[in-house]
This record gives structure tokens, sequence and C-alpha cells, in this order.
């Protein structure tokens, strides 16, 4: 027998154990082939039973060898409690088990490297939204709606919207008639899916959600727009009808923006959109990160570049003002579509973001066509795992101070408000995307609740998370052909459609009781909390 | 709910007239007070009828800092109506000590100054007598403009009417146009500002409904124009709409419904002015009124206008006969003041509808 050595790995070591029962176990080599992290394996272990079979005790003792599943007592293949195993045993004979007593944090650094993780934010403690309810109901003064007999107008903004004093126009006759350009505004679903690109997704993920999105807005007339993320798109849809669902987003590797830019001679439609990313929620000021294991040959096309890991600068380089930011890539992009098509920018959310927002709110060229803010609970593909646990800003009170501050001017609506990270963190987006609409945001995006619809078993809990490792056992955060086939893309489109259908009754639910007909963008008074420092800090009525 | 009623007569009709017209439309603790705004004056008005008329109610301190103020900012007296109130401890009324009606010429340097010049010197003196009413917790000032007065009291509209002796006809208090409305506030504090019908700048205005965009409405407002203060009612939001559009925007009237209750999207595509109607609908969107509520209107020129909530939640009616139109929420407030008229030309406004009323009592409505 080996020496054990008190520094070595071992099972309890890891954050997850599998619970394996032997009597149960058919051996049929399931839970080990679906394994994409190779955290178990088949192994022959040696047995001693005492037995006795006769009338009277004859015990013998029998060794044998048998064959067992056994979890791989090292760090590079630590279980991270996916389920996988679980969800394929005809059996019920394996499955993960958290472990209390894990010293993976200490353990994982080998090599000097810092921690990677996807998916998920850490800041588990209490959801602000949670502690607010709609507590503004239509009671007798004036009768609330019925959300199946009555019809609502659910659409936002995207675009930069002028004052009414500025709007050209000439009086003649009684009648006003536009004098000039406006500039561009896209009325489209308060609910965008968020940038998730081809990489960060397999292509089969994020054909899913490009199928959703072509679904809704043909077959039920909602106009849900999908955002391509940064690592650009598919010259086909390039250069089909269905750009028009599609809001492009470039940002600080400018991945992908080769081909578009050549596709724009043949775009048969505008885009819905551009959005620039300066920042992202989860993982602020840390740029993006696709790894190399995720950068497969469809990817280096799409993307131009070679087989590497693909670090998108944490800053737009050659910009060093916001000014000069405004003066460039708004007009650039702007100016790239002739003006027809809205440019937003996305940020994280940040102890600053009212003074970004203020800035841009004040803008002579009137060309910031939306303010996405992202707040710390949104997921992310691949990142450090030191900023994912202790960077970022919650979006809920962020989105209320530049909505409260665009008040303050006068100038509420004129960049429409977007709010994401951390919206439908439990499975329920309406209801956030509610309170945050009330709380002064347009709309909102989410992401991660999109692939969770596709089959992701991630969660908040630090299940899986594995999105950076190119290992996603639901084919959805991959690039590997054979995991990739995993996923059914009708089945997971279907998946975000129904969601949207149901979003969509519940929405209505939700503004039906409060009379309103339009999105009540802003309308704080009907918002109620029993937490009187959520009601100081977002200027709505405490409860108790 | 508020019942709001409207008279426009080609011949000077007495307060008692609005009385009857709002009277009968009473439903159970409906009737809380009165409140009236008169525009094109008869009686003791009639020889100052371009120089502005101040109305306000106040203690004998709120007068005398009224009359400083009016004095140091060169506003010559001219006429004036002094209510004397009927003392009797049954009337169920709320009495301030001082109603003051009365008519002022501009200070002399303002004898060449422009329309607009003078607009903004009435208003802002109003705001600044308002402001130190207010400090000094001393009155309330309800209107300042030529060829309008405002009574608003707290108690029974029966009452408050045998107070002011508005039942009386002597011929004194006389106008062709009435605005009127029996309930204060009882929803909210009961506040005398928070009763219709509201005044600026030659826009009265008053509403029969819940304005649940409130909120919204009073931020986006604030920050618009110096005058659009209090918010003391929700109905406010939709006399400050009117007077952005028209007053300040220059818009014509039609936009006005364009505007609090705007057609919904799909709607609009497939209209001819698409591209205009799509813009007053995402720069003015914090000026949507949702909810259920019916206006009546009365602008600088004396034309009235009346709609309705985007789905009809709250009633209204028009009736009219050779010498006067009225409006009402109820028709039984027309059939007390027009008995004789044709009711089969009586205008019920559909959610979509506008319909205004002019000098010559022609009628116009038209879908927005």
């Amino acid at each position: 027998m080996e020496t054990v050595e008190t520094q070595d790995v071992t099972v309890n070591d890891l954050p997850w154990k599998i619970q394996y029962d032997t009597e149960r176990c058919t051996r049929c080599g399931n839970c080990v082939a679906t394994c994409t992290f190779q955290a178990i394996e088949a192994v022959v272990e040696r047995r001693s039973v005492t037995i006795s079979t006769g009338n009277q005790p004859e015990p013998i003792n029998k060794h044998s060898a048998v064959l067992v599943i056994k979890q791989k007592n090292s760090i590079a293949h630590a279980c991270t409690g996916c389920g996988m195993c679980e969800k394929t045993c005809p059996n019920q004979a394996i499955k993960p088990v958290r472990n209390q007593d894990s010293r993976f944090n200490l353990l994982a650094r080998k090599g000097g490297a810092p921690i990677k993780k996807g998916g998920r934010t850490n800041l588990n403690s209490g959801r602000t939204l949670d502690k607010i309810i709609v507590g503004r109901i239509s009671q007798m003064t004036d009768p609330a709606l019925d959300s199946e007999r009555h019809t609502f107008d659910i659409l936002a903004p995207f675009g930069r919207v002028l004052p009414a004093s500025e709007i050209p126009l000439t009086v003649t006759n009684g009648e006003i008639n536009l004098a000039g350009k406006l500039p561009p505004v896209n009325w489209i679903y308060p609910v965008i899916f968020s940038d998730m690109s081809i990489g960060a997704l397999s292509t089969r993920a994020w054909e899913a959600i490009s199928l959703a999105t072509a679904y809704l807005n043909e077959q039920y007339n909602m106009p849900v727009r999908m955002c391509s993320g940064e690592g650009g798109m598919p010259v086909k849809l390039l250069e089909s009808e269905q750009l028009k669902y599609m809001i492009l987003q470039i940002a600080s590797g400018h991945f992908g923006w080769n081909r578009i830019v050549k596709a724009i001679p043949k775009m048969k439609v505008d885009p819905a959109g551009v959005l620039i990313k300066i920042g992202q929620g989860a993982k602020p000021g840390d740029g993006g990160l696709l790894p190399a294991a995720k950068v497969a040959s469809h990817v280096q096309a799409i993307r131009g570049v070679p087989k590497a890991d693909l670090m998108s600068p944490p800053n737009h380089q050659g910009l060093y003002s916001i000014e000069e930011s405004v003066q460039k890539m708004f007009l650039s992009m702007n100016a790239a579509f002739k003006f027809r098509v809205p440019v937003a920018i996305k940020c994280a959310a940040s102890a600053t973001s009212v003074s970004v927002y203020n800035n841009l709110l004040r803008d002579p060229y009137r060309i910031c066509g939306g303010f996405f803010l992202d707040g710390i609970q949104g997921g992310t593909g691949a990142a450090n795992e030191v900023s994912l646990d202790n960077t970022g800003h919650p979006i809920v009170s962020k989105t209320r101070e530049c909505y409260l501050s665009a008040v303050k001017q006068g100038r509420q609506g004129q960049i429409p408000l977007w709010s994401g990270g951390g919206v439908g963190l439990t499975g329920n987006a309406a209801a956030d995307a509610f309170k945050m609409i009330c709380l002064g945001a347009n709309g909102v995006f989410i992401g991660k609740l999109l692939i969770q619809l596709m089959g992701c078993i991630g969660n908040e809990q630090g299940r899986c998370n594995s999105c950076y490792t190119g290992k996603c056992p639901a084919g959805i955060c991959t690039q590997d052909p054979r995991l990739v086939q995993r996923l059914d893309i009708d089945k997971a489109a279907q998946n975000i459609v129904e969601y949207m259908l149901a979003l969509d009754s519940e929405l209505k639910k939700l503004m039906a009781p409060i009379g309103n007909s339009s999105v009540p963008v802003g309308r704080s008074d009907a918002l109620v909390t029993t937490d009187k420092a959520i009601a100081d800090k977002l200027a709505i009525q405490y409860v108790c | 709910m508020c019942r709001i009623g409207a008279i426009k007569s080609k011949e000077f009709i007495h307060p008692s007239a609005a009385l009857h017209l709002m009277l009968p439309q009473q439903e159970g603790h409906d009737n809380s007070g009165f409140a009236m705004v008169m525009q094109d004056l008869g009686g003791v008005f009639s020889g100052h009828k371009d120089k502005p008329l101040l109305s306000l109610a106040c203690t004998q301190k709120g007068a005398k800092i009224v009359e400083d103020y009016m004095e140091s900012n060169n506003f010559v007296q001219l006429a004036e109506w002094i209510p004397r109130g009927v003392k009797n401890a049954k009337l169920d009324i709320q009495a301030m000590p001082y109603y003051i009606f009365r008519n002022y010429d501009y200070p002399e340097h303002y004898s060449d100054a422009s329309q607009e010049t003078k607009e903004s010197l009435l208003l802002d003196t109003r705001l600044a007598l308002r402001e130190l009413l207010e400090k000094n917790q001393q009155g309330y000032v309800y209107s300042f403009w030529p060829d309008v007065l405002t009574l608003k009291e707290i108690g029974d509209p029966r009452d408050i009417a045998t107070y002011f002796k508005l039942w009386d006809d002597n011929g004194a208090l006389m106008a062709k146009n009435v605005v009127v409305q029996c309930r204060q506030n009882t929803n909210y504090d009961i506040v005398r500002y928070a009763a219709h019908p509201f005044f600026i700048q030659g826009y009265t205005l008053c509403a029969n409904g819940e304005n649940t965009f409130y909120t919204k409405n009073t931020e986006y407002q604030k920050s618009l124009h110096r005058g659009y203060i209090g918010f003391e009612s929700d109905s406010q939001n939709f006399l400050y709409t009117l007077h952005y559009v028209l007053h300040q925007l220059k818009w014509p009237i039609k936009y006005y419904k364009h505007v609090i209750t705007p057609l919904p999207f799909n709607e609009i595509e497939t209209r001819a002015d698409k591209a205009e109607l799509t813009a007053i609908r995402q720069s003015l969107g914090h000026l949507e009124i949702n909810g259920p509520n019916t206006i009546i209107a009365m602008l600088p020129s004396g034309d009235m206008m009346t709609c309705c909530d985007s789905k009809k939640l709250r009633p209204v009616v028009v009736g009219k006969d050779d010498t006067m139109v009225a409006i009402a929420s109820e028709v039984c407030g027309l059939n007390a003041i027009l008995p004789n008229r044709n009711q089969e030309l009586d205008i019920y406004p559909n959610e979509r509808e506008v319909v205004v009323i002019n000098e010559a009592l022609e009628v116009e409505r038209w879908k927005q």
C-alpha cells in the first residue's frame, strides 16, 4: 500500500462528494460516460466478506474483486455537483452531495493561477426585489383592469428620446408635422435576451435563443430582441430578414466585427440596435474571457482569431474619457448604419453609474440610445473567482438612483434605462421586471435565466458553474461537438418561448391590479416594502 | 367620484345655474364642497374685462399681506366684490374670514408690455402671493387673470351657496362660462387647493377620476414649468399637461388627447401621421394618464373641451339648446337646467373622442 501523506488531496477536500450505492449499481457505465468532468471512474476494488450458506454456521472468508464507481481525489477532476450521473443512472445508485468540509479554495490555486468560475454570483444575502411587493392595488376609487380582457401596450424604447420641446416640427392648419430627423428609436418588448456570445455559448444554444426570438416575434407578435454578445454572428443571419430582431454587440475585443462590417452592404434590414459593452456586472473591470478550450474552429472563424485564450481588455483601448467615447464610439457606430440604428451602452453597475448616466444625458449630440446597467447578480461565461465574489454593485438601488437623477433634471425617459444582472434570479422574471420598471427602468435584460431554461443546471450555490471549462454537461456553454449534441435545439427554444408567454401573462397580472394598460415606468407609488432601509433608499412606501 | 360640470352660454348666467346643474348629480356622501371658475364676466366686473382679477380666501392678516404685496409691486386696485357671508351656525361651511375678488390695473411700466410678459407677471404674482399666504398660513389664492373668477369652499354646496348668497340672482356675479365641481377631495387631505377646477394662465380644468400615473406625471411636470406646483390633487396633472401642450409647446388642441391617452402602438402604425404620433408618445410618455377619468377644460379663448380616459371608465354627457351648452358627469344635471333640449342630440363622448364647444356654441367633435 502506498504511503498516504497529509497533504494529499482526498475526496473530502472537494466541494462535492459522490454518494454511491454498490448494491443498487448495475455497472451500466452511464454515469462515467456522462460525466464531462471525469470526476468518477470505474475501478475494481478488493472486497472481503464472511459468508455462511449451510444449515449450520460454517463461516468462510471470501475475497472478491468488485467493479465499482469511484470518485477521483483530484482538484482537476473535482465533481461540480452537476448531477448528470444521477440523471442518467437507471437505478438511483449515484448522486453528488455537497461537502461542508470542502478545502477546495485552499487547494485550487495550484500553479499560482487564480480560481476561475463560470455563471454565478455569490451575493446571496437576500434579494432586495424579494422584499418589495406591489402594494398599491386599485380598489373602489379606481377600477382594476382585467388582465384577460383589456388590451395592454407592453413596449419599451430603445433609442434616444428627445424632449418634446426639441422635436423638430411645424404647425400648419391644426396639424403638426415633423420637420426634421429624430434619433432612431425602436419600441421593443421590455425584456431583452441579453448578450451571450457564440463562443461562450455553443452554436446550438445560441441558435436556440435566436430561434425563440424569431418565433416570439413571428408567431406571437412579441417584439423581443436578442443581443448577439461579443462574438460575431453567422453571416447567414447577418444577411437575413431576421437581423431586425438582433442587437449587435461591440465590446473591447471587437470580436466578430470584421465579418459584421463586411456584411453591412449585404444586409437586407437594419439590426434592432447596437450595444457597446463597457463592462459586465458579474465581473466589472475584469474584461471578457473565453478560455482556449472553448475556441473551437468555428469560433476562430467567426472571430478571426487563433486558438488561444481570448481576453477582451477591461476597457476600450484608445478611449480615455467619456467625451471621447461619445465622440468616437457612438458617432462611428451610428454612422456605420447611417444613423438609422440606435446605439446604446452597457456598463457594470458601479458607485459611479449616476455620473456616467448624467454625463450621457447631458451630451449635446443626443446620441446615446440606452443605458444598460448590469448588476452584480448577473452571470458570466468565465471569470476569475476573485472578481465574481468580490466586485460589483447591486442593480436595484443603482437603477433607482439613475432614474431619480434624471427626474431631478427633467430628463427621465430620454436615455432609456435597461437593467439586468439578477433579474429572474429566482426564476420569476416577470415580477422582477415589473418592480424594476416601477422603480424607473424602461425594461430589463435576462441572460442566465435563458440558459437555465435551456437545461443548464447551474445554480447560485456553486452547483456546476463550469461554463469556463468547455465541459458543460448540458451542451450549452461548450464547443465540444459531442457535448453540443446533448442540447435539443427545438426543445430549448420551446422552453424559452413558453416561459416568455407566461412572463407576458404575468406582467399583465401585475399591471392590471394597479390599473395600468401601458408600462408603468417610474410608478414607485405602486411598490411597498416591509424593510425600512429599502424604503428609505428607494423612496418607496414603508409598510408593516 | 367627483361629479363635474360646465356651462357655456350666449347670455350671462348666474352661479345658481351651476348649482342646479350639479346638485341632482349628488350620490351618497359625494357633495363635500363647492368650487367654480367663471370666465367672461358680467356684473360688477364687466367694466374691467381686460384687467386681472384676483380671487382669494384669507384671514385679515392675509388680506393685509396681499394688499401690501400688490401695492409694493405697483398694481392699482380697480373694482372689487367682497361677499358678506351669511353667518349661520347651522350652515355646513368651513368659511374663511375674508373672500376677496378684486380687479387690478397692471403696473404702469407694463403698459407697453407684450401679452407674454403680462401673462408671466400674472402667474408670478399669483405664485408669490400663494407662497406668502402659505408661509404664514393666512389664506389661499386661486386665480389672478383677466375676466376670470374662482370661488372654492369646503362644506355642503347648498349651504356654501346660501353663505355666498349664490341663490339670489342680484346681477352682481354673472358670467357666460362656468366650470364647476361639488366635492372636496375626500380621498386625500381636505385642502382648498385640492378642489377642482384648477387654474393656470387662462386654462381651467376639472376632472373626475383617479390618475394612476400621478407620481410619474408629477415627477415630470415639476421640472417643466415654474407654475406646475401644488399637486394636492392627482387631477392637477391634467391641467398642467393641457397648459404645457397648448401654451408652452403651442401644439393644436387635438394633440392633447394624443399626449394623455396615446393610441396603442399598433394603431399608431396604421396612421398616416404615425411619425408625429410616435414622436409625441415617446417624448411625452411621462405625461400619459392611466386610470379612469373624464376631463372638462376651459381655454383662454373661452372654448370648452371634454374627453375621457382611453377605456371609457368614467361618464360625461354634453347637451345643448339655442343659447346654452352644458357638460355634466350625469345626464340628470342636464335635465335640470336644459329640460327642453332635444335629448337625442346629447353627446356621450367615447374613449377616443374629443368634444370642443366654441364661442358660437358650435360643437366640434373628432376621434383622436
